[in-house]
């Protein structure tokens, strides 16, 4: 199965990632290996995850942004993750993938908002 | 003619009799409050009750299956049940309401030796057993339908979330936290918080009696939940007895802000949305 690949923007310091299909484990991988890739290239500092049209995360699906995320860090980015819906925030929890170490926006005002304050703080 | 179709045949002859005598029974009895239902009604639902009856001591010689045959009956029983059960009746008064046509039903039966009446007795025995067993059955299965509603409507009424400020709503929480009631306060929550678009969420905690590890447990479930959709969680309304125990249990809620009251809550919801209150400068 060849993995789908999302697209990632760069817009000043920060890359822009909207997810707009649902998440399969191979296509959470290769955004991992593009992101990472990316972070390195520009030296990005900031990383917005924009989940809004997802209906489904799984507990590996989960861990991959955890582990995503943590990696943009050891690069030097912080990542924001945007518009998680209740239900998946629910099945995230009961699952026990609380995704730590990620920075989350109720919508893109308060996500833009705290890039701006991750990308500008040195 | 088999024994079934018999009694059919002796209760259709007596039918005025046997209803006449089931009414005045019921009418005499101590144990039925007749006056809970009309008198006209009570008429028909027993007549109704009794053609039924009929139809399916017919049934059941025409071999059909005992489920079967008496399937019209039964669905009779549940619908008067259920409007007597609203009405008020007890179950001793349901049961005792079809114990009452034993005796004009067996006054109806004649002729054949000693022993066919018997038999045909036997018969009618059974049928009414099982007939009040089910009304039993039948008034249990409403009481708990009702029980059930009235838990979900309080469940329900249990978990207001209150707009506080602009992009701060809180959810005052009373009574017992088990999972069940969390799934539907974290729910309602997330609900609210993604329809106010609210950044700040308040829990508070005041009406909780208790506050053991599973309760804990719960609650940073909620918090961990708002949080992952970029909603900042504060628990406040913890008593001081209850911070005791919290702390002898090793429940630090670390990484939850808490405060002691309400309205603390709102202040530290208000200053981290960069707002202030501030008094009214009063001209002299």
């Amino acid at each position: 199965m060849t993995a789908n690949r999302i697209p990632i923007m760069q817009v000043g310091a920060s890359l822009l990632v909207s997810i707009q299909i649902e998440l399969d484990d191979q296509t959470a991988l290769q955004l991992q290996d593009d992101l990472t890739q990316r972070v390195s290239e520009s030296g990005a500092r900031g990383i917005l995850l924009d989940v809004s049209s997802v209906w489904m995360i799984d507990s590996f699906i989960g861990r991959t942004i955890s582990d995503t995320a943590a990696m943009a860090r050891l690069l030097g980015a912080e990542t924001v993750v945007v518009g998680v819906k209740p239900e998946v925030a629910i099945t995230l929890v009961e699952l026990g993938v609380p995704l730590r170490g990620v920075r989350t926006a109720l919508n893109m005002d308060c996500a833009m908002e705290l890039l701006e304050s991750i990308t500008s703080g040195s | 003619m088999g024994l079934a179709e018999e009694v059919a045949e002796r209760v259709r002859q007596h039918e005025e009799r046997i209803l006449k005598g089931w009414l005045d029974a019921l009418r005499d009895s101590a144990s039925f409050r007749q006056e809970l239902t009309g008198e006209e009604e009570l008429r028909e639902s027993c007549e109704a009750i009794l053609a039924q009856l009929v139809d399916a001591l017919h049934a059941m010689e025409a071999n059909a299956t005992m489920e079967e045959a008496w399937r019209p009956l039964r669905e009779q029983l549940v619908v008067l049940t259920q409007a007597w059960v609203e009405l008020g009746f007890s179950p001793a008064e349901l049961a005792g309401f079809i114990t009452l046509l034993r005796q004009p039903l067996v006054e109806a039966l004649d002729g054949g030796t000693t022993e066919h009446l018997l038999d045909m007795i036997s018969l009618i025995n059974r049928l009414l057993d099982r007939l009040s067993l089910w009304a039993a059955e039948i008034f249990q299965r409403s009481q708990s339908d009702i029980i059930r509603r009235q838990q979900e409507e309080l469940m329900e009424l249990s978990t207001p979330v209150i707009k506080v400020w602009n992009g701060i709503v809180a959810l005052p929480l009373i009574g017992t936290l088990d999972s069940s009631r969390t799934q539907v306060v974290m729910e309602s929550l997330l609900t609210r918080i993604v329809a106010e678009q609210a950044r700040v969420a308040i829990l508070d905690i005041t009406g909780v009696p208790t506050v053991d590890t599973l309760v804990a447990q719960h609650l940073l479930k909620a918090v961990t939940a708002a949080r992952l959709m970029g909603a900042e969680c504060i628990i406040c309304g913890i008593r001081p007895n209850i911070a005791q125990t919290m702390v002898h249990l090793g429940i630090g809620l670390d990484e939850v802000t808490t405060r002691a009251t309400l309205a603390d809550a709102i202040a530290v919801a208000l200053d981290s949305m960069g707002l202030r209150m501030v008094g009214k400068e009063v001209d002299s």
